[in-house]
């Protein structure tokens, strides 16, 4: 059990440090786009700045931003998976250990007193999220969230009446309101439906689908590039600084709701998209899952 | 549009020379601060305290950046040191440059009436830099001087570093009242405006 163990930890420190080094494949493959797109000076500068930055980050492995994250993790844990209950303490472990060795800003903090707890776990953190599922492997979706893009996060609660028509306008109203503050460029996550909880965690959630795949549904496809393309047209443009591109891509996961509601959560990510997926083995061998 | 390479500290006359739009380079010294150092500060800039404050802040480079730091044979080595979100000190920054005299205020996203108004008052700038280029900011970090105030936890805590070439850093409000920031958020809430009532 002991050298499962710490080969899971192991594996979970791996996939942080991945995340911390190197922006997603397709995530760089959309700002090298915006970049050659843009004609703002201004926009065009701050974006050669970001792709340098991601360059050196690779090149030297250091992280990418100073803002490390709040550690945040999706699982889909199998069954027939060894180890289980004990699955929030292996990612405690993990965390500690990737602070020190990455190494990673200390982000935990008591919100009383204000004190750091040092080694980026505390009360509820890491975040964690279990689903059980059939099988023995354990599926770990990672990311580090920014405080920056987290905090421009917001969940309405419409009324139904509103409908598509309501969902858009709150969209608009959320970039507007976040502006410069998410480090864009952005990913813009929505969940729509489920409950004021659900459509948060379903919007949080979406961001994970990579850039170049759209929706399965060709009905909420349409609505992602439609609803990207209004975003851009506001003019925020990368660092709210102006320019063509304020957001990458626009994700929609959703739920069905109560007859008397219409959550609408949704998540910005900024462009330092610290995001790790990996497959874990019964054995505790990891495999990376790379972006296509 | 000027390029600038500037030495803090920085004097009235030379911020006054600064126009949005324009680059600058700095060398020097520069001081982090974010929420919990504004907040403490003021606290005691309002108990008649303020030579509790362990920096002299006058002419200074305020930097809105949390830093990630490790030790290294006893010394602290910098591995992180990108901006942090300004939005979050609109509330007190025009008191802060008040109170401690800082000339240069350095973040991501800017500041927004509040503070334009106070830098053009008490002559100050504000320098936009990338949100998230951490790596290239470290490349320009030379030493750690000092930190005080760790007791705040590592982000929060007031980092004195040494820096040779820090930059391009882009003056995004200016001391005469100009604000990049507001330019484009105005045309934007028009245009969200203009956008939902075609929906």
């Amino acid at each position: 059990m002991t050298n499962l163990r710490d080969s899971i930890v192991d594996g979970i420190v791996r996939m942080m440090r991945e995340a911390a080094f190197n922006v997603p494949r397709d995530v760089r493959e959309a700002l090298v786009k915006a970049y050659e797109v843009e004609d703002n000076p201004v926009a065009k500068a701050n974006l050669d700045a970001i792709l340098r930055n991601i360059d050196a980050s690779g090149r030297l492995r250091m992280p990418m931003c100073q803002d490390t994250g709040t550690p945040t993790f999706f699982i889909e844990l199998g069954d027939d998976f060894p180890i289980r209950s004990e699955v929030r303490s292996v990612i405690e472990e993990a965390v500690r250990k990737a602070t020190v060795e990455i190494p990673l800003r200390p982000n935990t903090v008591n919100p009383w007193t204000g004190e750091n707890t040092g080694d980026n776990t505390g009360r509820f953190v890491p975040i964690v999220h279990v689903d059980l599922v059939p099988g023995d492997q354990m599926r770990v979706m990672f990311l580090a969230k920014g405080g920056g893009s987290e905090n421009t996060s917001k969940i309405y609660m419409l009324s139904p009446v509103l409908g598509v028509k309501g969902i858009k306008k709150a969209v608009i109203d959320a970039m507007v309101d976040a502006g410069p503050q998410p480090c864009p460029p952005i990913i813009v996550g929505i969940g729509v439906g489920g409950s004021a909880d659900l459509a948060i965690k379903l919007a949080k959630k979406a961001t994970f689908r990579r850039l170049n795949e759209p929706n399965l549904d060709p009905k909420l496809a349409e609505l992602e590039s439609e609803l990207l393309e209004m975003i851009n047209s506001l003019g925020l443009g990368p660092m709210g600084l102006g320019g063509r591109t304020y957001a990458l891509g626009v994700k929609i996961e959703w739920a069905h709701k109560h007859p008397a509601s219409l959550p609408v959560g949704i998540s910005t990510q900024c462009w330092a998209f610290r995001r790790a997926e990996g497959i874990f083995d019964r054995d505790g061998s990891l495999n990376l899952v790379l972006p296509p | 549009m000027a390029e600038y390479r500037l030495r803090t500290p920085v004097t009235e006359d030379q911020v006054r020379k600064l126009k949005v739009g324009d680059l600058v380079y700095l060398d020097g010294i520069i001081v982090t601060g974010r929420d919990q150092v504004h907040r403490r500060a003021l606290e005691l800039a309002a108990k008649g305290e303020k030579d509790k404050v362990p920096v002299k802040l006058e002419g200074m480079a305020l930097y809105h950046c949390g830093p990630i730091v490790g030790k290294v044979d006893g010394e602290w080595k910098v591995y992180g040191f990108g901006p942090t979100t300004s939005a979050r000190m609109e509330s007190v920054e025009a008191d802060f440059i008040k109170e401690f005299g800082v000339r240069l205020i350095i973040g991501k996203g800017g500041l927004f009436e509040r503070t334009t108004q106070g830098m053009r008052e008490y002559g100050a700038a504000y320098l936009a830099y990338p949100g998230g280029v951490s790596v290239l900011a470290t490349s320009a970090v030379k030493r750690v001087v000092e930190v005080h105030w760790l007791d705040l936890g590592v982000p929060e805590a007031m980092w004195v570093v040494e820096v040779e070439n820090f930059g391009p850093t882009m003056v995004a409000i200016d001391s005469h009242g100009n604000n990049l920031f507001l330019d484009v958020l105005n045309s934007v809430r028009r245009k969200a405006e203009e956008l939902k009532a075609k929906l």
